[in-house]
């Protein structure tokens, strides 16, 4: 297995890590604030219809992926409205979620479009094209540096940088400010947040449409920059691999970089059979391969990582008590 | 400063749905005073409270703060009137610092290290004036419940609170505790803040109080003065009538040996030796008390004996020896010996709290033949009418099975839990503590159960961190200490001090010499 290798399968796990990424910081910025949400998954399939259907009609990503955005976050909105104001059970709001947009995208889809629930191939403007860093070209001839500078560092859609940057905003955002500190109160015990004069419903609707923002511009990335066009079923679980990402992660935004980026690597090497093929000395069954990343998820979720403690008040409705 | 009081309600009303929880309550608090708020569990106290910190809305009633209208709508306007309220349960995230704790909520601006920063020199500054000593990067879940308390005063004075609430502060906190938490507010005082204890225990507000209000369901009976009052005058205003404050009971006409005890241990699953070596017996028409520190064995003790841990060394009933670690080492096989528990946690052990009084009169009896038709169909109807008949005969109030065990106030929980075990006559009884968070009403009554059981030639076993309890109720008195009997006494032959020695792992003859010499 050659340097070029390497570089090009690492290269893929960060185009494949992205998505997960986002959808894990969506997931962290909610349950950090006592909100569980199963319902990442519905929401980035909802936001890649309708960014892929919208950057087709008018022939901007951009306005696809405001529109993304938009749709993730009136989800989300719907699942705030269920379980903050009206206290509901917010796994069977989430998982209904997951089910309306699973039917509502190849639905729509096939009246739109009739191309058997897809939308048309995106071209040109109407998706992300890859950045170009400065210099990529000229140092590409540069030893070891070059080649990881042009191959790995440099080629990516603007999404992709916009994630990693994510991560430490994410952290800072978090642990540095007032309304991070009050996110993760609000996570842990609602009663001490309310007591101390801070709207517990307020928060928690603002650390859900975080997540609905998070999980739009995922979900827009994998229609218009991983792939170019939505086709049914595009998510593929990666909402449920995000959340095992954010269990393996113990909710924290650095850890869920790492995690995530163990996932994208799984779906990587998946991709490049005959390199594994070439390291072990046999062959795998591809569909082994491509069953790798969820089978790390159920044996994440199945509590194989060390103990994981969620936030305390996590799946908790807040009410008021005497 | 002023004449106002610092704290004025005027013809307060509160109702949920048909319970008037405050009638037309008016209350004058004066600065620089500890005024005592005492009634009985559900009298009304914390709702008035609330309201007074914005949880509720009054539906009638204005509220002066310093001569000033003040509408207190949410807990930010509290704050805002100089309010700061230290609940029951407290309201700090376990896993931040104290300092994140008590920056939460009064932070200075959107970034977090100026206020942090700000609140470390101001927590110095505090901890000095009030003796509230804190480290202040030490994290909530590490630290006791004492310390935890002095970080919600902490709070409190950090928002600049002029009016410190403290509802029920010593249901946590060991005696010694709470007489520091009494020293810390004495001093406050001293500083000119007012403050408003609410408690049911009347020697806490003999203790520390200027003045007392007595509140009866959900009407203020009575404001006095408390140097011109007495417990026993306080009792009756709160409950209504005249009550005993000392358990009322003939000498005990102990019987032969039900329980004996011999060399019995146990490790608890951190390794832990928590019992080394008990030996202790318990005869009928007899009380046994244990005293001691809370986590000194008491409860495995009586975890052992009420089969919900296992043990080694020899346990015999009436002679025969219980089955300790094996098949028969269950509650159930205890209960079929004729052994009734009263777990020291009701809330955890002894009721489901989501479960209707009748399904919860049913736990550990559910086999009874009264309470089943044929093998295979429970009587629920029969079920209820016996919960039923036991709720009028130990006077829960209400008399309604049909009520979740949660709806209940402590003192009626533990009725229903006394009720289940003692109406079965068992041979012997475990009891721990039998009235820990119960009012004064419901504490006598259970007493007297308790005594009524002795006197009815059964055995019985209490355990107990209240020293008060143990000394009235018991006849023979043994004391704890690190997993040892440290010795036995005679509850008329001994005092407070004497125990106190023991329960703190000092021996009997150097106590008594420690006692003379010091």
């Amino acid at each position: 297995m050659d340097f070029l290798t390497i570089l090009q399968i690492l290269d893929s796990t960060i185009r494949l890590a992205t998505p997960l990424l986002l959808a894990c910081l969506a997931g962290l910025f909610s349950e950090r604030a006592g909100i569980f949400d199963i319902g990442l998954e519905g929401k980035m399939l909802a936001a890649a219809f309708v960014s892929a259907a919208i950057a087709f009609v008018s022939g901007s990503v951009w306005i696809g992926l405001l529109a993304g955005i938009g749709v993730s976050v009136a989800l989300s909105a719907l699942h705030g409205v269920a379980s903050i104001t009206f206290r509901g059970n917010q796994l069977i709001s989430g998982v209904a979620i997951n089910f309306l947009a699973a039917g509502l995208t190849v639905v729509i889809a096939q009246d739109w479009f009739q191309q058997g629930g897809r939308t048309p191939a995106l071209e040109g403007l109407a998706r992300f094209s890859p950045i170009e860093l400065p210099f990529a070209s000229a140092l590409a001839d540069v030893p070891i540096f070059g080649p990881i500078y042009a191959e790995l560092i440099s080629g990516h859609t603007l999404i992709v940088y916009l994630a990693l940057l994510a991560v430490p905003l994410s952290w800072y955002i978090l642990f540095r400010t007032r309304f991070g500190l009050r996110l993760r109160a609000v996570g842990e015990n609602p009663g001490a947040v309310d007591t101390a004069g801070v709207s517990v419903v307020g928060l928690r609707f603002a650390a859900v449409a975080i997540c609905g923002m998070l999980c739009g511009i995922a979900g827009a990335y994998l229609a218009t920059a991983l792939q170019a066009g939505f086709v049914k079923d595009m998510s593929a679980g990666r909402g449920f691999i995000a959340l095992a990402a954010l269990i393996f992660a113990k909710w924290r935004p650095w850890h869920a970089l790492y995690a995530c980026l163990l996932f994208g690597f799984l779906q990587a090497i998946a991709l490049r059979p005959n390199v594994i093929e070439e390291v072990i000395g046999f062959k795998i069954q591809i569909q082994l391969l491509d069953a790798l990343p969820y089978i790390l998820t159920v044996v994440i979720l199945a509590g194989f990582v060390g103990k994981a403690i969620p936030p305390r008040a996590g799946g908790e409705p807040y009410v008021k008590e005497r | 400063m002023s004449d106002a009081p610092a704290i004025e309600l005027k013809g307060i009303s509160k109702a949920f749905g048909p319970v008037q929880a405050n009638k037309d309550i008016s209350i004058r608090v004066m600065p620089g005073t500890i005024h005592g708020i005492i009634g009985e569990n559900g009298a009304g106290k914390s709702t008035l409270m609330s309201i007074l910190y914005g949880f509720y809305k009054a539906d009638k009633g204005e509220i002066f703060i310093s001569g000033n209208r003040t509408e207190i709508p949410n807990s930010q306007a509290a704050i805002a009137a100089g309010i700061g309220m230290v609940f029951q349960h407290f309201k700090l995230v376990e896993n931040f610092t104290i300092l994140e704790n008590v920056v939460l909520g009064a932070e200075e601006g959107a970034l977090l290290r100026p206020s942090l920063a700000k609140a470390r020199a101001e927590l110095t500054r505090l901890s000095e004036e009030y003796e509230l000593k804190t480290d202040p990067d030490a994290l909530i879940e590490e630290i006791g419940v004492g310390m935890q308390q002095r970080v919600e005063i902490l709070k409190a004075l950090y928002r600049q609170a002029d009016i410190l609430i403290l509802d029920e502060p010593t249901g946590v906190l060991t005696p010694a505790e709470a007489d520091h938490l009494f020293r810390i507010l004495r001093g406050l005082r001293e500083q000119g803040k007012t403050i408003v204890l609410i408690t049911h225990k009347l020697r806490e507000i003999m203790d520390v109080t200027d003045t007392v209000s007595v509140m009866r369901r959900g009407e203020m009976t009575a404001t006095v003065k408390t140097s011109e009052t007495s417990p026993e005058q306080l009792a009756e205003l709160m409950v209504g009538r005249k009550v005993l404050l000392r358990v009322d009971k003939m000498p005990a006409k102990p019987g032969k040996t039900v329980l004996e005890i011999e060399n019995l241990r146990t490790t608890d699953d951190k390794g832990v030796e928590r019992l080394k070596g008990v030996s202790l017996n318990v005869r009928a028409g007899e009380i046994l008390g244990i005293a001691g520190v809370a986590g000194n064995g008491q409860s495995e003790l009586l975890e052992i004996l009420g089969g919900m841990t296992q043990g080694t060394g020899n346990i015999r009933l009436n002679g025969d020896e219980l089955d300790l670690t094996g098949k028969y080492s269950d509650g159930q096989s205890r209960r079929a010996r004729s052994i009734a528990h009263v777990p020291e946690d009701r809330q955890s052990k002894g009721l489901i709290m989501d479960f209707f009084a009748w399904e919860n009169m049913a736990f550990g009896y559910y086999n009874d033949d009264a309470y089943n038709k044929g093998a295979f169909w429970m009587d629920n109807a029969a079920l209820r009418e016996d919960t039923a008949r036991k709720m009028e005969k130990f006077d829960v109030r209400p008399p309604n099975p049909w009520l979740t065990a949660k709806n209940f106030s402590g003192g009626n929980q533990q009725k229903i839990v006394v009720a289940r075990e003692i109406e079965r006559s068992p041979e012997l009884l475990l009891v721990g503590q039998p009235t820990r968070g119960v009012d004064i009403g419901a504490i006598e009554f259970i007493h007297k159960q308790i005594v009524a059981l002795r006197d009815a030639g059964k055995a019985i076993l209490l355990v107990s961190v209240e020293l008060d309890e143990i000394m009235s109720l018991s006849d023979r008195i043994a004391v704890m200490f690190d997993g040892h009997i440290m010795g036995e006494r005679l509850p008329d032959q001994t005092d407070q001090r004497e125990l106190g020695l023991l329960m703190a792992g000092v021996d009997g003859s150097d106590a008594l010499a420690v006692a003379v010499g010091g």
